[in-house]
């Protein structure tokens, strides 16, 4: 059930390796000391009246893990039409284990810390609270997710 | 020594847990040997604990410690000899000597070595101490106690210039500063002991905690096996998984109770700390304890240590007056500290309880206000209750100072975290100017509890066993098995009792199942309040372990944790009291749906259905629907006339019937009678009745208080029903005044039986006589009992029913007076309630009654006279014609 992508072989020790996500347009890194695996989607018990960002619990090797759902956590549309299934990414917070409900799983990433920016003005609200900061790639933006401020729900405006 | 070899380190580890223990048991007989200075036993105790600690400590080289406690047991040693007397400084001082010690002890443990400190100033008031043993006339001991610097000013007189006083006397301001700090510094101490022994357990904790976590896994796995099992037919299979189960049960039980221990271990610590505060503050304050036997697992017992430290220093610092004010307001000078634990219901309730000056709502309203916590027009509408609970809000404090005991910045909104992180709640309750108990309830084990599997709107939960009463299944078959609805709320009658109901589905707002016709019910209890919970299936029970919810659903109050089931999926465990909250079956306040206490409270009022109908001029007639048989329509043609009265004929027999209007209004003019005639029959062991009526208008559901006595004939009385006035039948006399001779008296099988009915109400007389009288008893009434005593002169009564009536020490006083009588000794006589209870039927049955029953219940009023009067005889049911009645 568990994937694993292979890992890139670091250039240098200034570097820092992210492992990277698509949640609709958006590409989000988090640190690879952050993550503790990816996954294809699991049994998901629902928990009715939970916040609507929760997706769900699952159980990973006897430990219970809550699921949140990025793209509701972002305040972003559903996904339509057929779509391939979600995958997610399990993040350690200073509480426990986290599953990230996203579109896609990207590829892990080694970068340098001199491309590191503060985050642009013009994105969007909900992605603001939850970003520590931005990689400028080659033809994109890399978004440095903050994953205790994401896991917090009382933060970033969860609905 | 350099050199500390690996022997050296072992039996370092080993004096350092013996002492450690030492030093516990020290404080509390230290503590002890204040109360009771001339316990030769305490005093030896205490002589040999130092002796040993002194001892080993010259053998390991120690000489700081060996110098400490070499001083202090020449003290003991004086005491014990008889050549000097206790005074409360010199407990002060061999306590701060045991807080050195442990200082030491601490630093040994981390570094091998004894540490810089060197306690000279300690150790110099010892041997100044040791030196001058002085034998005052008078030992003071405690109780008599003055706060500290008044007894040093007496002592001063009693003894003049002694070298010891004025040693204590110059010392004075260094002791109070040691102390405060070693009072602070001692629960930090504490934790770091607890790295080298903890209470008495030999075997690291570390270690039962990994065992604890296996055997958690072991039963997850086991219902994996169960589950894969339950679907084979393999016997092989079958009988190891049995064997598999029954060892996972045992090995799961034995551990947890490696890991109970008793509350006693964190209580043993508080006696010093509740009586270096009271000497801090010039209190006086005495600790009880309560069930310090009760069994906690350890990890609860890890959780509530400080929060009952906390909760034992606010009671100190905040909760009992100084002695003068207590003897200003006429309570006893030292302050009583309780401390309560007792299981009950798979839940520990603590309690810490004082007899101080309670809180003061208005000042934590005003405080509330003050921080901005809710604003003044709220405050207003706060119950007491609800503004007792304002204490547990974070930011709050009422303390005028924070000061250093209790006030560290944490506030009792951490304690109530505390608590409910363990999954128990924390409540308080108060009498200004009397006192104030903080109640902890807390779950007794954590992490395997049995639980029974339910679904809901297509997903499966769990409801932990400890509070489920009962599992009721309800369908439209089984009659007298209904949910019912009161002014739109669904409610069960269970034994008597209306209980409040929440559909599962609604309260988790998941899609209802199609109506069916068979319901399933769990009745819950949470706290002391129970209600019904309507799923859509029940699965089984099983064991499973809890695992607590991520903090993201922390805040969810529906739920207590979750698990994982044998078949690898979640489920999630639902919190009673939560489900309970959320539904509103409790309503705002939590008076709603308790459970009655004390059967001399006032008791329910028993909601009646009634048959609401008109005749005549009365426009609003009502009758006890328990009494009616069927409603009935008949043609006109139908009726016949017979014996000198209408009959019509009736499922094989001739049923006799009566113009209400007639018997109420018996001068009015004749009506053309409506065509259909409306009939209530009534149908009573072999006697039926009709009554014509003009209209049935309909039945409802009330609790009947009358509030009218009518003097009219064939009428009880008048009350409010549905919001109207509506009068209520006397259906006896009705029926009598019809038929004149009725009801016979020379039929049926109750041969004239006398029946005494003893009650105040006279409505509800009423009603008992127009049961019995229609089963043909001969019925005679009595208002009280001397009314009742008075009839029991004047006849032959051969049974009794009477209104219940114990008195405090649980005897009736009919009852009492009864027996006075030899002749009236053997009547049979039957308790009536306005609501069964067991308890009452049970307290009945003690005083002596033969049976309790519910006033208002005909039949079963009816059967349990019938059994009193002729216990052997059957009950025939069989109808008679009523022709023969004539």
């Amino acid at each position: 059930m568990a994937t694993e992508k292979a890992l890139k072989v670091a250039t240098s020790h200034t570097t820092t390796q992210f492992s990277t996500f698509f949640v609709a347009n958006l590409f989000f890194g988090v640190d690879v000391l952050h993550v503790q695996e990816v996954l294809r989607s699991q049994p998901m018990t629902s928990v009715p009246r939970a916040p609507n960002v929760i997706e769900g619990l699952i159980n990973l090797r006897g430990q219970i893990v809550t699921a949140i759902d990025m793209r509701r956590r972002l305040l972003l549309p559903t996904r339509l039409g057929d779509h391939p299934e979600s995958m997610s990414i399990v993040v350690r917070t200073a509480d426990g284990a986290v599953s990230l409900l996203v579109d896609e799983i990207g590829d892990v990433l080694d970068l340098d810390p001199s491309s590191y920016e503060r985050p642009p003005d013009n994105l969007g609200f909900a992605a603001r609270e939850l970003i520590r900061g931005v990689y400028k790639l080659k033809d994109r933006l890399l978004l440095v997710l903050d994953e205790e401020r994401t896991a917090d729900l009382a933060l970033g405006k969860a609905i | 020594m350099d050199n500390i070899c690996v022997e050296d380190m072992e039996t370092i580890h080993e004096f350092l847990v013996e002492s450690d223990e030492n030093l516990s048991r020290l404080d509390q007989d230290l503590v002890e040997l204040e109360k009771h200075p001339q316990d030769a036993l305490l005093l030896g105790s205490i002589f040999r604990t130092i002796h040993t600690i002194k001892g080993a400590c010259g053998f390991l080289a120690f000489t700081t410690l060996e110098g400490i406690t070499h001083q202090a047991e020449s003290i003991l040693s004086q005491l014990r000899d008889g050549e000097r007397e206790l005074t409360p400084e010199l407990v002060s001082l061999i306590l701060e000597t045991v807080d050195a010690t442990r200082k030491v002890l601490a630093s040994i443990e981390e570094s091998g070595k004894e540490g810089p400190l060197r306690f000279e100033a300690l150790v110099e008031r010892l041997s100044l101490a040791a030196q001058s043993a002085i034998s005052v006339e008078q030992p003071v001991a405690v109780g008599d106690m003055m706060p500290g610097v008044v007894m040093d000013g007496l002592v001063f007189e009693a003894i003049e210039g002694t070298s010891f006083v004025s040693a204590v006397a110059q010392a004075e301001k260094p002791i109070e500063d040691e102390i405060t700090q070693s009072a602070e510094g001692k629960d930090d101490e504490v934790k770091r002991h607890s790295a080298a022994a903890d209470s008495n357990i030999r075997v690291g904790v570390g270690l039962l905690d990994k065992l604890m976590d296996l055997v958690g896994e072991l039963v997850l796995t086991r219902n994996q096996i169960l589950q894969f099992n339950s679907e084979g037919e393999d016997p092989a299979l079958n009988a190891t998984s049995q064997r598999l189960n029954l060892i996972t049960t045992e090995l799961q039980e034995g551990v947890m109770k490696t890991r109970m221990q008793p509350i006693g271990v964190v209580w043993n610590k508080l006696p010093r700390v509740v009586r270096d505060i009271a000497v801090d503050l010039g209190k006086q304050i005495r600790l009880e304890m309560d069930g310090p036997e009760t069994e906690l697992d350890r990890t609860i017992i890890e959780a509530i240590k400080d929060p009952l430290m906390h909760l034992v220093r606010n009671s100190c610092d905040h909760g009992v007056e100084s002695p003068e004010a207590r003897v200003a307001a006429g309570k006893p000078a030292h302050g009583t500290l309780t401390l309560r634990a007792y299981h009950e219901g798979g839940q520990v309730n603590i309690e810490v309880g004082d007899d101080g000056a309670g809180i003061d709502v208005v000042r934590v309203k005003r405080k509330a206000i003050e921080k901005g916590l809710l604003s003044p027009e709220h405050a207003d509408k706060l119950s007491e209750r609800e503004a007792l609970r304002l204490i547990f809000e974070p930011g709050f404090s009422t303390a005028q100072s924070i000061t250093n005991i209790s006030g560290r910045g944490v506030g009792m909104d951490v304690v109530k975290s505390h608590i409910e992180k363990i999954g128990g709640v924390v409540d308080i309750s108060s009498r200004f100017g009397e006192g104030a108990t903080v109640k902890i309830r807390i779950p007794l084990t954590l992490a395997i509890i049995p639980g029974l599997v339910i679904n809901s709107g297509g997903e499966r939960f769990v409801i932990p066993q400890v509070s489920l009463l009962e599992l009721i299944r309800i369908d439209e078959d089984s009659p007298g098995k209904l949910i019912e609805y009161v002014h739109g709320t669904p409610i069960y009658r269970r034994r008597g009792r209306l209980l409040p109901i929440a559909y599962l589905n609604e309260v988790l707002g998941l899609k209802t199942a199609d109506r069916a016709e068979a319901v399933s019910m769990i009745v819950l209890q949470a706290e002391d309040r129970q209600f019904g919970l309507v799923v859509d299936g029940i699965n089984d029970t099983q064991e499973i372990v809890v695992k607590p919810l991520s903090k993201q659903l922390k805040g969810l109050t529906l739920y207590a944790g979750a698990t994982i089931m044998g078949d690898g999926r979640v489920a999630l465990i639902l919190d009673v009291l939560g489900i309970g909250q959320c539904s509103g079956v409790f309503g705002e306040t939590r008076e709603a749906a308790r459970m009655p206490e004390n059967q001399r409270q006032q008791p329910e009022i028993e909601q009646q259905r009634l048959l609401l109908f008109r005749a005549g001029s009365f426009q609003r007639l009502a009758v006890p629907l328990s009494l009616v048989a069927r409603l009935e329509e008949f043609p006109q043609s139908a009726i016949e006339r017979a014996g000198g009265g209408q009959v019509v004929q009736y499922r094989g027999r001739i049923l006799s019937l009566i113009s209400l209007r007639s018997v109420l209004e018996p001068d009015s003019p004749c009506e053309e009678a409506a065509d259909p005639v409306q009939v209530i029959v009534f149908h009573e062991g072999d006697v039926n009745m009709g009554l014509v009526v003009d209209q049935i208008l309909n039945v409802t559901e009330e609790s009947i208080t009358v509030r009218q006595r009518l003097d009219r004939k064939g009428l009880l009385g008048s009350a409010v029903v549905g919001a109207r006035v509506t009068d209520f039948l006397d259906l006896s006399e009705v029926i009598r005044s019809a038929k004149g001779s009725w009801p016979p008296s020379a039929h049926g099988n109750t041969n004239c039986k006398r029946v005494l009915v003893v009650d105040t109400s006279a409505f509800s007389r009423g009603m008992i006589r127009g049961t019995l009288e229609m089963a043909g008893y001969v019925v005679l009434e009595a208002e009280n009992l001397s009314e009742a005593m008075r009839k029991l002169e004047q006849q032959q009564i051969d049974a009794i029913a009477a209104a219940l009536d114990l008195q405090a020490n649980g005897d009736s006083a009919l009852l009492v007076a009864l027996h006075g009588r030899s002749e009236w000794s053997r009547i049979p006589v039957l308790a009536l309630v306005d609501t069964e209870h067991s308890m009452m039927a049970l307290n009945a049955r003690k005083a002596g009654f033969q049976d309790c029953q519910a006033k208002f219940d005909g039949p079963l009023v009816l059967a349990s006279v019938a059994r009193m009067i002729l216990p052997e005889a059957l009950i025939e049911t069989s109808p008679a014609y009523l022709g023969e009645a004539r």
